[in-house]
């Protein structure tokens, strides 16, 4: 059995990580609240961007546009929103895993790592990172989606790359954040049940024509979802964190409990131990 | 549709919901020229350019700074997805001012590297501002 000090020792050091998990824990249920409001605002602006994009693609379906059609060459350009510290749970290595152990071969991929996370684990597995950003998921804003998307959109128009992908962490309530693959270009169509609810008759027009209204929807299209994948992350990150925080906390709780117990043992059989070696000092003398 | 002069009228950005209301008619400026929509309009879907945008409401007209996106016109429902839009009170007049010299400048001295359409975006903008402003 250990001896009382050494328990003691390690009692007061798990209390002490237990006040920093149960503060860490307060921090992100904060930062939470916040992140949700601003992802549940911005909700409504992507919903449209979404209708919008598919009701035009409903549209002008047999377009032939570079937007829509994938390139013969190029690698598959994967944006991945991790965070940048740790002690989220599983929050940063289920993205991860997204594109390692997913469909994506090695060598095809380049990677636009958003958070440091991401963009160690990937470097440690030997992955093309073309670019790297640190801040954007501190406190993501539209210019800085507008900026990648750009970078992004030069370098499908130069052919460097032919597809492009984003990994995140999708926020579908406080408990519940689904790790997601989405792909962003070339735009699939996808069938759309909303599609119904628009009266027949009143065909949409475009001005200008559709092709050059898709030159320029579709960037902003691909920003939208950047943008609201990056706002989603920074909410799912926290709530991960929060969980994790708190199964941290008490998980110490036990832990702590478990330790008193061995503690007062310990100290009831040193005082028995110590008894009965004065009542036999005692008699010896006698 | 209880009155047929107004439709609804929403300026979503991506950050907040701008504006949501029903009005008589709404002016801006789109790749196209300048257009002014009342309600029962075709369906049409427009790029915006920067400029002024202005919402007429029981008669009165209320002015605004749209920069940057994309309109969706139904008869009872405007729809714009603007990027960047700002209320006359939330302009920063100097700032406006500052960005149209620097781009006029650009402009001016052409040399071969000047991004020319990104300059003129920028004057243009800062067109808007100012003169949302005045």
């Amino acid at each position: 059995m250990a001896s009382m000090r050494d328990i003691k020792r390690r009692k007061s050091s798990i209390q002490s990580t237990q006040q920093i998990t149960k503060a860490m824990k307060l921090v992100s249920t904060v930062k939470l609240q916040r992140a949700k409001t601003r992802a549940e605002q911005s909700k409504s602006y992507f919903k449209c961007m979404y209708d919008t994009v598919t009701s035009i693609l409903a549209k002008a379906g047999t377009i032939d546009h570079p937007y829509l059609k994938a390139g013969e060459s190029g690698k598959k350009a994967v944006i991945v929103i991790t965070s940048n510290r740790g002690l989220a749970g599983g929050y940063n290595s289920n993205v991860v895993k997204l594109v390692t152990k997913g469909e994506l071969k090695k060598d095809d991929v380049a990677i636009y790592a958003l958070g440091r996370k991401g963009k160690d684990t990937f470097a440690r597995y030997g992955y093309d990172i073309r670019l790297e950003n640190d801040e954007i998921v501190e406190n993501p804003s539209y210019s800085d989606a507008m900026k990648l998307s750009q970078t992004l959109l030069d370098a499908y128009a130069a052919g460097e790359i032919s597809e492009i992908y984003l990994a995140y962490t999708a926020f579908k309530n406080t408990v519940v954040h689904e790790p997601t693959l989405l792909k962003l270009l070339p735009v699939e169509l996808e069938q759309n049940e909303n599609e119904e609810q628009r009266e027949p008759g009143t065909p949409m027009n475009f001005e200008p024509e559709d092709e050059e209204a898709l030159n320029m929807i579709i960037p902003k299209y691909v920003t939208s979802l950047i943008f609201g994948g990056l706002v989603e992350a920074v909410a799912s990150e926290n709530g991960a964190r929060m969980q994790a925080m708190d199964s941290a906390t008490s998980n110490a709780e036990d832990m702590i409990s478990h330790l008193s117990l061995q503690y007062n043992r310990a100290r009831q059989g040193s005082i028995t131990q110590e008894l009965t070696e004065i009542i036999a000092g005692a008699n010896a003398i006698n | 549709m209880a009155d047929m002069n107004q439709f609804t009228l929403k300026i979503i950005t991506p950050e907040r919901v701008f504006y949501e209301e029903e009005v008589e008619m709404v002016e801006f400026n789109t790749t196209e020229g300048e257009i002014g929509i009342y309600a029962q309009h075709v369906p049409t879907t427009v790029i915006v350019k920067p400029g002024i945008l202005t919402i007429t409401k029981d008669g009165n007209a209320r002015n605004a700074a749209l920069h940057a996106g994309f309109a969706e016109i139904l008869p009872d429902r405007v729809t714009i997805l603007a990027e960047i839009i700002e209320w006359p009170e939330e302009i920063d007049l100097e700032r406006a001012e500052a960005a149209y010299s620097r781009a006029r400048e650009r402009l001016d001295k052409k040399s071969g590297d000047t991004d020319i359409a990104r300059a003129e975006t920028a004057l243009q903008r800062s067109i808007a501002r100012i003169h949302v402003l005045k």
